[in-house]
């Protein structure tokens, strides 16, 4: 029932979100501050965590490795594998989903709760779409970029400390990470990451254009942000896991 | 003019307007006055359409607003201006973004134009060369006088304000009521003032509507008001000593 109902109101605000808006260069404007605000932002963040992750896959997996029918350029290939397919596009969209759905929910409702919405409303202007749309085509605009981003630094991260750790050769490692690469996957990838976009944007700015009542509220609705996109991440990792690697 | 006829609205069980009918005119200030809580805002919400009504009618110079469609209403919309209780200016644009606005949205001004208009509206209330602050870096008072500004930057023909001078210190209060009264006779504007400031109503009342929980109690002007002799409007009007010792020397 409770679901049903948010389902409903989802969609609702969606189609208002993306009728026709009333002045274009206003919102040009308001896409070019939402990307700087998304997603350049975010990028210290992702370039730590790749760069990190993808040293640690490959020090792990030279690791576990030990077997002498396994090749010693089986490292590069799991950590460009792991990379490529899981850790960018589903693990940094989950983290991104914890610092872009919160900014995004607690902006939206913020406003919401202090009139701004209405506001606009008053003037005339369809509120949904002048603070939802900029975001959603930022989002979905600027994460395959990051996410981009992220599967170089990951690779890198790998062969940096996979050869100062000794974990494996500079040859092994450049050998594995090009064996047999299938360039389809590619897009397995960012069909993942432009929907995981699309996802955070749109259900975090669902519950701050939602909110009720006071800074408490605001506090809950930018939890509730977090927690559904992750779940819906979740769940359509899964869907589209299913759709194209079956 | 915007008339609302038998208009009525419930939150749940509680009836928050009971039936309230009036014609707020047009060239004139029509003053809303009650206790805090009474509805006065809900009224003018249902007018503008945030908040849907329950049954009745709100009359934009004939058009029934509530029934009307998205783009119909939103029409309607961009000749409203509207000052919020609380201001809700956009915090994240400074003082000029935001009185410049609904100009950006609705005009085809030049920049330059544009700039002349904002500079014009923020030296009416007072807040001359204030252009690159924050919301966040003004005073309440400075809040609501610059959300005046903006809801005057497209020059509107109806103008609500809730609280105008609520938060303001007598001398700027005056200054911003009879702005908004010298706006109201020169473009010839529908003006609604929600206050509950006697000087306020004294000042500038036209055409007052007193509400009473919810119920429309009584109507008249600022002359009318000192002489009247409805037990709650009394109670209202003369809840401070000031008043009745203002009272007094009237009535010798
Ligand atoms: N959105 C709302 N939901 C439920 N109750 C509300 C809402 N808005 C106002 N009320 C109630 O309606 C009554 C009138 O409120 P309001 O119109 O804001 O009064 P005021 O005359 O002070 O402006 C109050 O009792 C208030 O609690
Ligand atoms: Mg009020």
């Amino acid at each position: 029932m409770n679901l049903f109902f948010h389902l409903g109101r989802y969609f609702i605000l969606i189609k208002r979100v993306f009728s026709k808006p009333e002045k274009l260069s206003v919102y040009f404007k308001q896409i070019i501050h939402e990307i700087d605000n998304i997603g350049i932002s975010s990028l210290p963040i992702i370039a730590i965590i790749s760069f990190f992750m993808g040293g640690v896959i490959t020090i792990q997996s030279a690791f576990g490795f030990t077997s002498p029918l396994v090749p010693l350029y089986a490292v590069g290939f799991t950590a460009r594998e792991s990379m490529l397919l899981e850790f960018s596009p589903t693990i940094v969209c989950l983290i991104l989903a914890g610092k872009i759905g919160s900014n995004i929910a607690s902006e939206i409702g913020s406003m919401r709760i202090t009139e701004q919405i209405d506001a606009l409303e008053i003037m005339g202007i369809n509120s949904a779409g002048y603070l939802i749309l900029p975001k959603i085509a930022a989002g979905v605009f600027i994460m395959p970029f990051l996410i981009a981003i992220s599967m170089f630094l990951g690779i890198l991260g790998g062969y940096v400390m996979g050869i100062a750790t000794g974990a494996c050769s500079s040859y092994e490692y450049i050998y594995g990470i090009q064996a047999f690469f299938e360039p389809w996957k590619l897009y397995y990838s960012f069909t993942k990451v432009l929907t995981f976009a699309f996802l955070i944007t749109s259900i975090s700015s669902y519950f701050g254009y939602y909110t009720h009542g006071g800074a408490l509220e605001v506090g809950k609705s930018s939890t509730a942000a977090v927690v559904y996109s992750s779940i819906l991440i979740l769940i359509f990792n899964f869907l589209l896991t299913q759709l194209f690697l079956t | 003019m915007i008339e609302i006829k038998n208009i009525s609205k419930s939150f749940g069980a509680t009836k928050v307007i009971d039936d309230v009918s009036y014609v707020f005119e047009q060239g004139k200030t029509n003053l809303i006055i009650g206790e805090s809580g009474s509805g006065k805002t809900t009224i003018m919400k249902l007018m503008v359409g945030l908040h849907s009504v329950d049954s009745g009618e709100v009359l934009y110079d004939g058009l029934n607003f509530p029934t009307l469609g998205v783009k119909e209403k939103q029409e309607v919309r961009k000749k409203i201006g509207m000052l919020f209780q609380g201001g809700a200016l956009f915090d994240s644009q400074t003082l000029e973004e935001n009185v410049r606005f609904p100009l950006d949205m609705f005009t085809t001004m030049s920049k330059e134009e544009k700039l002349e208009r904002v500079n014009f509206c923020l030296e009416k209330v007072q807040l001359t060369n204030k252009n690159n602050l924050y919301p966040g870096e003004l005073s309440g008072g400075m809040k609501k006088r610059a959300a005046l500004a903006r809801a005057i930057a497209n020059s509107p023909q109806y103008l609500f304000c809730d609280e105008p001078n609520s938060g303001l210190d007598p001398k700027t209060s005056i200054v911003i009521d009879n702005l908004i009264q010298s706006l109201t006779k020169e473009f010839n504007i529908t003006t609604i003032v929600i206050t509950h400031d006697m000087n306020s109503v004294v000042e500038i009342g036209e055409k007052i509507l007193y509400i009473y929980k919810g119920k429309h109690w009584w109507t008249g002007n600022s002359k009318e008001i000192l002489k009247t002799t409805n037990p709650e409007l009394v109670d209202f009007v003369f809840a401070s000593g000031f008043m009745k010792e203002v009272f007094n020397v009237v009535k010798k």
